[in-house]
């Protein structure tokens, strides 16, 4: 019984740490509409980010969290101004050439400056180790990870639901001639977000250094469990990804443990027959213009 | 009247599917090549299948508009079919063990369409990746029949009619990919110039509009979504028949996307491309490999961004400026090569 709840946790925590790294895409590609294949490069570069100025900087872990989350939230900025934002217009076909394009050259890149192996980030001795709840063994950085995530899960939701900034967003995405018909600054509501989203990547991929491994090959790998989130969640609300993170994570952690040859066979199982059944997502509609 | 306008669009349709001067020497320089460059049968081999497997996704991509990221799935399946009829001695004929290979894609090529055929592009892309990564995810798991990351074992394959042995140089292997590429490559030519592959255009065009003047938009999807698999089956049966290897690597999405590059290279919907583009990409792929061994990963990638930042279709254009230029002084106006505009959907 104690297992079960164990592995629920850690399905919670790789769920969480899902939807930070996937909550980005479902901004670019449930409500722009973009097919951005390229979204696991930013969480490569959150992670790394971070692994630099921990392992050879010295800089506490905290202290790297919110830099990794700036550095990601940059460069994505950068990108989208510069290359991205002349591609909102075009075909799926080319939006998803030019992702692969920026996917393979992040990958080369940082292979290229930081080796092909895997990376660890030294983490302080706060977060080693675990705890028992009633003979629950609760791992501490899965615990920091559930509490980090849930916070801003409440915060994106107040963010998106309360304030100006909130409401803006939500017009520009619903019809984005009468927005701007309003003097809503559209390019500039979707490239803020657009940066936002990166940044959050960034952020996530830091904290999965330690869960998920972080290697060069990051955003090939987990394009497709982004993709599944974001696809099977919908993107009518931050709930909707949110919940189908959690279905992900607790799905994927019970496969790796209970069959375990089977796991990734049942994932991407599941993700087709949703599809199938569901093609705009298990929760609501995506923006499909 | 409507005898009138019949015969009209059957004649033009004729006239367009005609063979050009310019395709008779295309195949003449191919061959000639083949003949030239004994010591390179290896890497024009290479060339030869990758041209097969574009032109496979061209079939879908160009004519009936499907994006696709997982082609791979139907190359993986063929090339493991091929590598298992031949490590368990089941069919030593390497010709009929390529057409049972490609009999086997084509089947769950049949299965699968029904899946691609429903929902918008997204949905399409995500399936088709899933159904690839499905594929090497069973590979993997059922590693005591396909040898899992090390590669099926024990391939052996029989000389070619009973008469060619398979010779190391591969001067067998490029004659007999040669030969498959073309007789496939003729046979693709006569889909997309029939009645069949116009109505393939029209869907491509407007699926809506191409439903309400009668076309059954549904059935021939997944009529060229299952003739596409037989292709990408025959291609990757030819890659385990002319290498002697099959491995997890052949389900790879890095496969799926090199493809689509092939085919972005050499331009989508007129059948040639996918045959230029993998001249255009193995050679890309050489020099960068020269310049930088380990990253040329990442100018692959730079040649991706270009190219759709560019455009595809002002890149065509250019590459097409000077032969253009010649064309008209020998031969007049009329010669120009011109890509279709509405290349891709």
């Amino acid at each position: 019984m104690t297992a079960v709840l164990t592995n629920l946790f850690d399905g919670v925590a790789y769920g969480m740490l899902l939807f930070v790294l996937a909550c980005g895409l479902a901004v670019t590609l449930g409500l722009m509409n973009f097919v951005n294949l390229a979204h696991g490069a930013f969480a490569m570069a959150g992670g790394y980010v971070c692994a630099v100025l921990v392992n050879k900087s010295g800089w506490p872990f905290f202290a790297a969290l919110p830099l990794a989350f700036v550095a990601s939230a940059m460069i994505g900025a950068a990108l989208e101004r510069t290359l991205y934002r002349h591609l909102y217009t075009r075909s799926h076909l080319d939006q998803v050439l030019f992702s692969i394009g920026l996917v393979f050259m992040s990958v080369a890149a940082v292979d290229y400056i930081m080796g092909s192996s895997r990376i660890f980030i030294k983490l302080p001795q706060v977060l080693e180790g675990q705890f028992d709840v009633f003979g629950v063994g609760i791992g501490r950085y899965r615990l920091m990870i559930v509490l980090i995530c849930g916070l801003l899960t409440v915060l994106l939701q107040l963010v998106l639901a309360k304030t100006r900034f909130g409401s803006r967003l939500r017009a520009a995405v619903d019809d984005p001639r009468a927005a701007s018909g309003l003097g809503i600054n559209v390019p500039q509501v979707f490239a803020f977000t657009f940066a936002f989203g990166c940044g959050l990547a960034g952020l996530g991929g830091a904290l999965s250094a330690e869960i998920l491994g972080l290697d060069p090959y990051f955003p090939l790998k987990f394009m497709i469990y982004f993709l599944i989130v974001v696809t099977v969640g919908g993107s009518s609300s931050i709930t909707g990804p949110f919940l189908a993170s959690l279905l992900l994570g607790i799905g994927d952690v019970a496969g790796k443990y209970y069959v375990p040859k089977m796991g990734p066979f049942v994932i991407y199982t599941i993700m087709i027959v949703i599809l199938i059944w569901r093609p705009n997502g298990l929760f609501g509609r995506t923006a499909a213009r | 009247m409507t005898t009138n306008v019949q015969s009209d669009v059957a004649y033009h349709a004729r006239q367009h599917g005609r063979w050009h001067w310019s395709e008779f020497a295309y195949w003449i320089a191919v061959l000639a090549v083949g003949l030239a460059f004994p010591s390179r049968y290896l890497i024009m081999t290479e060339i030869v299948r990758l041209a097969l497997f574009a032109l496979s996704l061209d079939l879908i991509l160009g004519y009936a508009g499907i994006v696709s990221l997982g082609h791979a799935a139907f190359f993986g399946v063929g090339a493991y079919c091929a590598g298992l009829l031949s490590a368990h001695g089941l069919i030593d004929e390497p010709l009929l063990a390529l057409i049972v290979s490609g009999v086997a894609a084509m089947v769950l090529g049949f299965v699968t369409s029904f899946l691609v055929i429903r929902g918008a592009d997204l949905t399409r892309l995500m399936v088709t990746l899933g159904i690839a990564l499905l594929l090497e995810a069973l590979a993997e798991r059922f590693s005591n029949i396909t040898g899992g990351t090390d590669g099926l074992q024990g391939i052996d394959i029989k000389p070619l009619l009973g008469l060619f042995e398979f010779d190391m140089f591969g001067r067998t292997g490029f004659f007999y990919a040669l030969a498959v590429l073309f007789v496939l490559f003729l046979l693709a030519r006569r889909i997309v110039h029939s009645p069949f592959g116009l109505s393939l255009r029209a869907i491509k065009n407007n699926p809506l509009r191409a439903a309400a003047i009668g076309i059954p938009v549904n059935r021939r999807l997944i009529a060229i979504y299952t003739v596409a698999a037989f292709y990408a089956g025959i291609a990757g049966a030819l890659f385990t028949q002319t290498t002697a290897l099959a491995s997890l690597d052949v389900f790879a999405f890095d496969k799926s996307a090199d493809l689509m590059l092939v085919l972005v290279i050499g331009g989508a919907g007129y059948l040639y491309g996918g045959l230029i583009g993998a001249l255009v990409f193995r050679m890309l792929q050489e020099v960068f490999q020269t310049i930088t061994p380990q990253y040329w990963m990442f100018w692959i990638g730079l040649v991706l961004v270009v190219i759709v930042l560019v455009g595809r279709q002002r890149i065509h254009a250019a590459a097409l400026f000077v032969p253009n230029l010649i064309l008209k002084q020998l031969a007049g106006r009329k010669a120009v090569v011109a890509l279709s505009d509405n290349e891709a959907p």
